[in-house]
């Protein structure tokens, strides 16, 4: 499984997004710190959900950080979030 | 994690308001989400101690651990965690972080 696909389906599993966008921007970094030849090294995720209704944006982040945790320690160099509950702006 | 380091971090974090931990420095940042919160922090005209954590593996391990947090940059107001470079640049973009610096006293009202 790729890591988008890795990512894609722990945060439908865990959040029940009604929104989830994972877009691979690792090829802006090609030959940063970080990028890998293999690609898949720079992320940037939009997920609405419900389960972050009432948290504050530390929280949600850290949500999303530990579904992820082993990948942002070994294979993900950089994660861009945007975390929403729905209705929001 | 050694308690040292945890030390370390709250004697830095007391000795500013405000403290970004970033890769890089200011002036050479090595990396875009830390040179984009030094572009919002020195736009807004907002003093801060900066720690370059690609010279420290120890203090960068460190601040993982002691705030929960595994990215970076990480800004702190008042010793607190803001958050990192989507947060920050949220907060600069409505308004709250010039809000949050106010209630914490770092600057006067506008």
């Amino acid at each position: 499984m790729s890591v988008r696909e890795t990512i894609e389906r722990r945060l439908r599993e865990a959040l029940a997004p009604e929104r989830l966008e994972i877009v691979d921007e690792s090829a802006r970094h090609v030959g940063h710190a970080g990028a890998r030849p293999e690609g898949e090294t720079h992320f940037r995720v939009t997920v609405v959900s419900a389960a972050f209704a009432g948290l504050g944006r530390l929280e949600r982040q850290r949500r999303v950080h530990a579904l992820l945790a082993d990948l942002l320690r070994e294979r993900v160099h950089a994660l861009s979030l945007l975390c929403r509950a729905p209705g929001e702006l | 994690m050694s308690e040292a380091v945890f030390e370390r971090i709250r004697e830095q974090l007391a000795a500013d308001d405000v403290v970004l931990y970033m890769k890089g420095t200011p002036v050479f940042p090595m990396c875009g989400f830390s040179a984009r919160v030094v572009q919002i922090l020195s736009n807004a005209g907002i003093k801060f101690q900066a720690y370059n954590v690609l010279e420290d593996p120890e203090l960068r391990q460190g601040l993982k651990d002691f705030s929960n947090w595994p990215t970076f940059p990480q800004l702190y107001v008042k010793g607190e965690l803001v958050g990192g470079c989507d947060i920050v640049t949220e907060m600069a973009q409505s308004g709250e972080l010039q809000q949050l610096l106010v209630e914490k006293g770092v600057v006067a009202a506008a």
